[in-house]
């Protein structure tokens, strides 16, 4: 039989941003793929060495709006380490909090965003009703909805008023209950597991090798959880399970998340109860030298930033490597050997956010002519950079 | 008002074009269409083709790599077209400002009808910008005047 090219993207309603895969199809089978990343390039890491960490901080929030906290805290740890700062434990706590919280609605989002994907609009409803609540005691937390900037270098910018703490503890187990339906109907509605249940089999020892991280490599049974092997803020203090799941298919993947969701409310509520009492902030110098790195368990995995600052009020380099970046080369192997019409879910099951993964691409490489194009930095520098 | 305008106002279909901003404005645009604000009560639905859509929802910053799709997208739909820019971004490039591979605002690659700021702007806020083009397209382009 021949091989056919499928194209999918840039734009294309199951990719809810801009990014092309090119699939080679025989008949309905996957054989290979060719993901083409950098639609989403917006050249952060380099904007990043104009600013300081008042406005780095807006800047790194805006590299994802799904996992802003994430991405708030990682930078905010790393300047902190550089800058030789320690936040007191009261903000530690509500960063959790934040943290959390960004997590919830994230799951929510994305297993709400896979039941439209297989067709199953009234599930996707359901989840994002649900999430509403969430959103909303975020916002009353945090003062806006998405993108707050609530995690700042040195601490966090509100406290948390005890009316909104009685508030929390009342609606989040009313939501615990909502979710052990939807754990439920995911688990045992033919509608979702025909189409989950052994697609996109990989097994955990091929994604090790191929570097994947997150939800995504605990569907197959391996126990990686930055909060769990490397503990950051308080999570030392905070009691948790680690979900794994070990079919590692599409179906594990959904369900790691949905049982994070559980999990998570219950570390929401225990931080809560815990709450130390002082100050939400400390000051930070405003020249850093020094070096610092922060590693953070997003939503999506391990998300790691590094920065390095010369004495001066800007960083003289700043890196980030996010979590979906890690796990395309594992999405990749998935879709192979199966039919077309699960590459949606296959590519939903990894949670893909290309803002996140297209920062700096440097090489420009020609899919269709195989044509490979590198750039040194003194050749952007000429071209693009004028400042 | 002949038979097509005044179907056209009733059930505006959109397009939503993601390109590369932060996701913050394409979850609100989502959000828009679900229980808690739904748009769809007032006929307004999302549509995967282009050459189904009325409207074109951008949000995000435009890069010089996403331009040229966007432009043909926006050859691809039917006239009479219209565009929205949700979001800071969308509206002048945001905290992007400055880098050299992003336009700053939509409306240097293809013509806006209604900008959307906020960062994200809330479901409210986009409501409200779909609002007043229905406001414009019924007062024959005219800025919403009635
Ligand atoms: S306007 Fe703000 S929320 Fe919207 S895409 Fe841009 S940075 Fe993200």
């Amino acid at each position: 039989m021949s091989t056919i090219s499928l194209i999918i993207g840039p734009q294309h309603p199951a990719l809810h941003e801009a990014e092309r895969f090119l699939f080679k199809v025989e008949g309905e089978t996957v054989i290979d793929v060719i993901p083409r990343i950098g639609y989403m390039h917006r050249g952060i890491e380099k904007l990043m060495e104009t600013k300081t960490f008042v406005e780095g901080l807006y800047l790194a929030e805006r590299i994802c709006g799904i996992c802003n906290v994430a991405h708030t805290l990682c930078f905010a740890e790393a300047v902190e380490q550089a800058a030789d700062v320690e936040v007191p434990p009261r903000a530690k706590y509500l960063r959790v909090i934040a943290h959390e919280f960004n997590r919830l609605h994230s799951h929510l989002l994305l297993l709400g965003v896979a039941a439209e994907l297989m067709g199953f609009e009234t599930l996707f409803m359901l989840f994002w009703r649900d999430r509403e609540l969430v959103m909303s005691l975020f916002e009353e937390l945090t003062g806006n909805r998405v993108i707050s900037a609530y995690v700042r270098v040195g601490g966090v910018t509100r406290d948390i008023s005890p009316t909104l703490a009685d508030k929390i503890k009342d609606k989040l187990p009313k939501l615990y209950k909502r979710i052990e339906r939807y754990k439920k109907v995911l688990s045992e509605d033919p509608t979702f597991t025909t189409r989950t249940i052994d697609v996109g089999y990989i097994s955990g020892s091929k994604l090790l090798a191929l570097g994947a991280v997150g939800p995504t490599i605990r569907g197959s049974g391996v126990k990686i959880d930055l909060r769990y092997t490397d503990p950051y803020e308080v999570y030392d203090e905070i009691p948790f399970n680690v979900i794994t799941y070990k079919e590692g298919d599409s179906w594990a993947r959904y369900m790691v998340r949905i049982d994070e969701c559980l999990e998570l409310i219950n570390i929401v509520l225990y931080a809560l109860d815990h709450l130390p009492q002082g100050p939400i902030c400390t000051k930070v110098p405003r020249t850093i030298e020094g070096e610092g790195e922060g590693r953070v368990e997003a939503p999506r995995g391990e998300l790691l930033h590094h920065t390095i600052w010369r004495g001066g009020v800007t960083p003289w380099r700043h890196r980030v490597r996010t979590p979906t970046y890690a796990n395309i080369p594992g999405v990749c192997e998935m879709f192979k050997g199966y039919h077309v019409a699960d590459i949606p879910i296959i590519l939903g099951s990894i949670d893909p956010c290309f803002a996140c993964t297209d920062r700096t691409t440097v090489m420009l490489l020609d899919v269709e002519s195989g044509t490979k194009k590198t750039m040194t930095i003194g050749e952007i520098k000429k071209k693009y950079w004028r400042r | 008002m002949g038979i097509v305008q005044w179907a056209r106002i009733k059930s505006p279909w959109i397009l939503h074009f993601p390109s590369p901003g932060c996701n913050g404005c394409d979850i609100e645009v989502l959000a828009a269409l679900t229980p808690r604000y739904d748009v769809e009560r007032f006929g307004i639905l999302l549509k995967p083709s282009p050459r189904h859509a009325d409207i074109l929802i951008v949000t995000g910053a435009v890069s010089k790599q996403v331009a040229k799709r966007l432009k043909r997208i926006y050859e691809q739909m039917p006239e009479p077209k219209f565009v929205i820019a949700v979001g800071t971004c969308a509206v002048n490039g945001n905290v992007f400002q400055g880098s050299p591979f992003v336009y700053e605002g939509v409306d240097r690659v293809i013509p806006v009808d209604v900008y959307i700021p906020g960062c994200p702007p809330r479901p409210e806020a986009i409501i409200h910008g779909i609002v007043t083009l229905i406001k414009k397209i019924k007062g024959g382009g005219n800025g919403g005047k009635k």
